[in-house]
């Protein structure tokens, strides 16, 4: 049984291994070798000079990393005390409502993120739906408050706000309610429960829905371009110019390797330290 | 632990105030689309469904719904065979290499989709292939098939091996423990995986970018247009891509639904009829 197991497995991985393999990996095996390329290089039959990494360290193309990674922190702590009493709620509190939360918050993933972030455009913007209508109904409107870094933080916490509640709530329904209620009765606070208890218990969820919310938020781009007004320049961003408008194709590559070391390392970091098969739900 | 009856109101409220926070901007969306003038400032002060008839009668509208429900409708049937096989070797099954697996399926999900689809456009142009509407098949199945493989996973787990043991005791091939194990009991997963996979990939725009060539997929082409060129037209084809999506859901539920009465009923005749 255990070796028709082994064979069956890695037999039915083989589909999305090759898929991934084609798709995946060996692109992403191109922008490396690219990101060694001289300047302006289209092709890979060249002799690798690594000259895009130091145009990247001289050009100050870390002001754009740090903005990205800044941005994406903070919208990571605040969707973390945004979403935890919601998750609390989802997994502990509610019966029919968690489905009803759960149906929501799905089905808005499935609306374009473009669409929804022009909608932020035209709910902001001045004579849009909030202040047209205050002013309407008052006679004093507001400033907009677009293209801005906090608007853009805002349209980070907006887009991400599904990968962070529902690991959450998943966590937090791994903690036993016998726990919780024992540490009561022997007299420990609500604060108390929650950093000896839950917080501990529900790591796993908050370490997934961190790392989700962190990864993704660093490399968006659409935030800053449609809320942000490309106030400020995201990693994202100088990316993609480098590939499109500056048609240099190894600095693009060497900015993509730089953005993906980053997310890699800290992604890699988290998940080793998670029992996936916890998370999901093995039973025994 | 008894939650407080007023915890439990405050917490109802910050529920129902998310729900808010995340469908205004649709509001605002389709405040738009029925906007009379050209220029739009709220409040609207005249209402036209002319930009809808607009949307429908454009023949640049029908082509990017075409590219758009071709890419999302091949990009399903895919996720969703590779994600059943994955499935399988994510959760069921003990294999050397599963936990090394598992990591892979996620890596592409929490890769900035910006960087997928700009190496795969390198990748398309060092192997020689000119990007159209199927080389962005190719870039959605990057991200939707791990997707599809980890929800339908989350079925997998609770598949109870025994059941496999006893079919393979009386004699049931691998086909067989498939297709009248497997399948029937992951169904359920398959149909949620499926759904995903068409509107995660219907509403796609980041790996669409670089990937499309000379097509264009719908949401491509509203980006393009709230960038420059704003017309209501915009909003009303973006309501009508959520009319599309919705209109799928809605439909798929039925279906669900329906067969699930139906197999209860044939069920129900059969435990009768039985003597």
């Amino acid at each position: 049984m255990q070796r028709l197991e082994r064979r069956l497995g890695s037999l039915y991985a083989l589909p999305m291994i090759g898929l991934l393999a084609i798709s995946f990996l060996a692109p992403l095996l191109i922008v490396a070798v690219f990101s060694i390329m001289p300047e302006r290089a289209f092709s890979l039959w060249n002799v690798p000079d690594f000259s895009a990494y130091l145009v990247l360290f001289q050009q100050g193309y870390w002001q754009s990393l740090l903005w990205s990674l800044g941005m994406a922190l903070a919208a990571t702590a605040i969707l973390f005390v945004l979403c935890w009493p919601l998750a609390y709620g989802m997994a502990k509190v509610f019966r029919r409502f968690t489905l009803v939360l759960t149906l929501g918050v799905v089905l808005s993933l499935f609306v374009s993120e473009n669409i929804r972030l022009f909608g932020w455009v035209l709910t902001l913007m001045k004579g849009g739906m909030l202040e047209g209508y205050l002013r309407h109904w008052t006679g004093s409107g507001f400033e907009s408050p677009l293209y801005d870094v906090p608007i853009i933080i805002f349209g980070l916490i907006y887009v991400y706000l599904p990968f962070m509640l529902f690991p959450l709530a998943q966590g937090i329904a791994m903690i036993p309610d016998d726990l919780s209620q024992a540490a009561h009765d022997l007299g420990a606070g609500r604060s108390r429960i929650f950093r000896e208890i839950e917080l501990p218990l529900a790591a796993p969820g908050i370490v997934v829905g961190s790392l989700l919310t962190f990864v993704l938020a660093a490399g968006a781009i659409a935030e800053s371009r449609l809320l942000g007004g490309q106030a400020v320049i995201v990693i994202a961003d100088d990316v993609e110019t480098a590939f499109t408008y500056n048609q240099n194709w190894p600095l693009g590559s060497a900015l993509a390797v730089m953005l993906v070391m980053i997310i890699g390392a800290i992604a890699f970091y988290g998940v080793k330290r998670v029992d996936l098969d916890a998370i999901m739900g093995r039973r025994g | 632990m008894q939650t407080h009856p007023l915890a439990r109101v405050g917490l109802l409220i910050h529920g129902v105030a998310i729900l808010i926070f995340l469908y205004l901007p649709l509001v605002a969306v389709g405040f738009a689309s029925v906007s009379g003038s050209r220029y739009l400032t709220f409040p609207l002060r005249n209402y036209d469904m002319k930009w809808y008839d607009q949307a429908l009668a454009s023949d640049a509208v029908h082509n990017l719904f075409w590219v758009s429900l071709k890419v999302a409708s091949i990009v399903t049937l895919i996720s969703v065979i590779f994600g059943f096989f994955g499935a399988l070797a994510f959760a069921r099954y003990r294999w050397r290499f599963r936990l090394s697996f598992q990591k892979l399926i996620l890596f592409p999900v929490f890769f900035p989709q910006t960087v997928s689809g700009l190496a795969l456009l390198m990748w398309f142009n060092a192997v020689g292939i000119v990007p159209d509407w199927k080389t962005a098949i190719v870039a959605h199945l990057v991200w939707v098939s791990p997707i599809a493989t980890l929800i339908i996973a989350i079925r997998a787990y609770s598949f109870d091996p025994a059941l496999e043991e006893a079919a393979r005791d009386l004699g049931c091939g691998n086909w067989q423990i498939l297709s009248r194990i497997a399948l029937p009991l992951l169904m359920p997963g398959i149909i949620s995986a499926g759904l995903f996979a068409f509107l995660l990939s219907w509403g796609n725009f980041p790996l669409s970018l670089f990937t499309t060539g000379a097509d264009s997929t719908l949401p491509e082409w509203l980006y393009a247009r709230m960038v420059s060129g704003y017309s209501p037209l915009v909003p009303a084809v973006g309501i009508l891509t959520v009319l599309g999506s919705a209109l799928l859901l809605v439909t798929a539920l039925l279906i669900f639904y329906s067969l699930r009465l139906l197999r209860s009923r044939r069920f129900a005749v059969q435990v009768v009829s039985d003597p």
